[in-house]
């Protein structure tokens, strides 16, 4: 393992106002490190969500302190979040979120250009990050054209194609059947084998746990347990 | 090709019902603006084209004149005080107004005159394609257009008719000299004029100036004005100015295109703003994912900018046609539709402007958006 690319400590995130505010996470602590694929494990409304979008930096918290690669970004404006993310973060999101006018390739390549890349070489670098996820031979597919699956790996591509050093997966494998998902998250685990590059996946599914270097379990907004991937059986620490 | 473009592109085609509601929303209000405009720019030439025909550097009027069919009179003698003023050439009256023409079969119908000096400086007919201008000489002749043949019971060179029960005789006709008022134009000698109109021989509507060629234009109409009681002394920029003003703003006309066209223009901001408001709340998903990928919003307006700019540009195009088509089609109009190369140019700047305005609230709803929406759908 090498150093943390996101790390937050101590986090409170409120949601809602007034009478409707509920404390989604309340003094979660949590690192991800290089080379390391995390599951992030708990049931519905324990706040896995709220602090993959706090690690994502999409959300600011309202105490503790997020680090992307050991800076905090505290203070940092919605535009400076913007960069921190386009830089440093990969999504993979469950219903994928493509863009159905655009083909594969030019979905790949959307990573890159609002990030000011913007010459040819773009094309040939997002062709072959599709090849990576066993897609060169449907550069030029609409998502439409594209099973569940497939549309999972151009979601895993334009995460990785910027060379982003925390890639964050919300239910990546939910909305695919076994054969799909298992094919999905090798992927993952062969990305979080670069030392410089950490996933964490947020999941229900235990059928992914074998990929997994490290299970992290949450429940009412704090990390209640946290163990190692398929070789331990014990509880490891409690970080909250 | 930008992927910036191409989203915007795509994203405006994808709808191709709300891609056709937005374009004929365009159309309809650049059509309407163009047609306004037009007119507003037709109307202005139409009540100075005498003024435009007529070769003078300067022009006297009765004080209070608000347009050259203003029937207002001036002393005729104040012309030799004109002709005294150093650095004048030429002075020549000019005689206006309106007469009854009795048609040979009964009845009656107005006409405007205009009589002036048949050589030398005047306001003579042109376009002329029949008969010529000497011809006027003959007692009773007058120029009329042939575009009023049918109101003035008239079929061409030597019709008959009667003005204040004197025999009146077509002698000359022109083409395309139309009138905004409706009321034909009948171009006579300056004596017949006062007799067709009722004016003496003492009075003329104006007097027209040409000043030496080595003389300076606005030193002469100051002393002409030093020299002159109870008129105004108007270079034909002036006058032409004047009575443009008064026609366009004095009676209400020019407010009126305006308010077409302001209507037009608020149409299609409105229709424009609505779809690219709509468009963008349909796509708010992958804006949201733009954002969560790091797009900046900057990144993300141009999208929409570009969106409302391609509208703009087809939706110019398309109303070009039809406006060309209207252009075409009043042409031989009392009121000619005028489009020139500089009100094109500020149309398609106008509709530009009008798209891109139009995307300030697709703009504002993009700049609320939550990138951490994304999770939540």
């Amino acid at each position: 393992m090498t150093e943390a690319v996101l790390d937050v400590v101590d986090v409170v995130k409120r949601l809602g106002h007034g009478a409707g505010e509920v404390q989604a996470l309340k003094g979660v602590s949590l690192s991800l490190n290089g080379g390391e694929l995390v599951l992030l494990m708990g049931p519905s409304g324990s706040g896995k969500t709220t602090l993959l979008s706090v690690m994502g930096c999409l959300m600011t918290p309202a105490r503790g302190t997020v680090r992307v690669r050991g800076r905090s970004i505290a203070g940092a404006g919605p535009e400076d979040l913007a960069k921190l993310r386009r830089d440093n973060i990969g999504f993979i999101f469950q219903s994928y979120h493509l863009f159905p006018t655009l083909t594969a390739e030019d979905n790949v390549r959307l990573a890159l250009d609002v990030r000011g890349q913007r010459s040819r070489r773009t094309a040939i670098t997002a062709r072959e990050s599709l090849a990576l996820v066993g897609l060169s031979h449907k550069t030029k597919a609409f998502p439409i054209e594209l099973s569940g699956g497939e549309q999972q790996r151009v979601a895993i591509a334009r995460a990785i194609v910027g060379n982003a050093s925390a890639i964050l997966a919300d239910e990546p494998t939910g909305a695919l059947d076994a054969q799909n998902g298992q094919a999905i998250m090798a992927m993952l685990a062969e990305i979080a084998r670069d030392q410089s590059r950490g996933v964490l996946v947020v999941t229900h599914d235990p059928r992914i746990l074998p990929f997994a270097n490290r299970i992290v379990h949450i429940e009412d907004g704090r990390v209640v347990r946290e163990e190692s991937g398929e070789h331990s059986r014990e509880p490891r620490m409690l970080r909250s | 090709m930008s992927l910036k473009f191409r989203l915007a592109s795509r994203n405006l085609f994808h709808d191709r019902l709300r891609f056709i509601a937005t374009i004929v929303g365009i159309v309809f209000s650049i059509v309407l603006v163009t047609v306004q405009t037009g007119l507003y720019v037709g109307f202005g030439r139409m009540v100075t084209t005498m003024i435009d025909h007529a070769p003078a550097d300067l022009w006297v009027l009765p004080l209070g004149t608000k347009s050259f069919e203003d029937p207002s009179l001036l002393d005729d003698r104040q012309r030799f005080r004109v002709l005294a003023v150093n650095g004048v050439a030429e002075a020549a009256s000019l005689v206006i107004g309106f007469a009854q023409w009795r048609l040979p079969g009964g009845g009656t119908t107005p006409v405007f005159i205009v009589g002036s000096e048949l050589r030398g400086l005047g306001l003579h007919p042109w376009d002329l394609v029949a008969g010529r201008i000497d011809d006027l000489s003959i007692p009773g002749a007058v120029a009329v257009d042939e575009s009023y043949f049918a109101r003035l019971g008239a079929s061409g060179i030597g019709a008959n008719a009667e003005i204040r029960d004197q025999k009146v005789e077509v002698a000359a006709v022109t083409k395309g000299i139309r009138s905004f008022t409706t009321t034909p134009y009948a171009f006579t000698g300056l004596d017949r004029a006062r007799t067709y109109t009722g004016i003496s021989a003492e009075k003329a509507s104006y007097l027209l100036v040409r000043v030496s060629p080595d003389a300076d234009v606005d030193s002469v109409r100051r002393r002409l004005q030093e020299n002159l009681s109870d008129v105004e002394v108007l270079t034909t920029a002036e006058f032409r100015s004047r009575s443009r003003a008064f026609w366009l703003f004095g009676t209400g006309a020019g407010a009126a295109l305006f308010a077409g066209a302001l209507l037009g223009i608020i149409v299609g901001t409105v229709i424009v703003a609505q779809t690219l408001y709509s468009s963008t709340k349909d796509h708010m998903d992958e804006f949201a994912t733009l954002r969560a990928i790091g797009s900046s919003g900057r990144y993300i307006y141009m999208v929409i900018i570009w969106q409302a700019l391609l509208s703009a540009v087809i939706g110019f195009c398309g109303a070009a046609v039809i406006s060309a088509i209207v252009v075409k089609a009043t042409a031989e109009s009392a009121l000619p539709i005028v489009v020139t190369p500089a009100l094109t140019l500020g149309l398609f700047l106008l509709t530009v402007a009008m798209c891109v305005a139009s995307a300030i609230a697709a703009i504002v709803q993009v700049m609320r958006i939550d990138p951490a929406l994304v999770f939540t759908r």
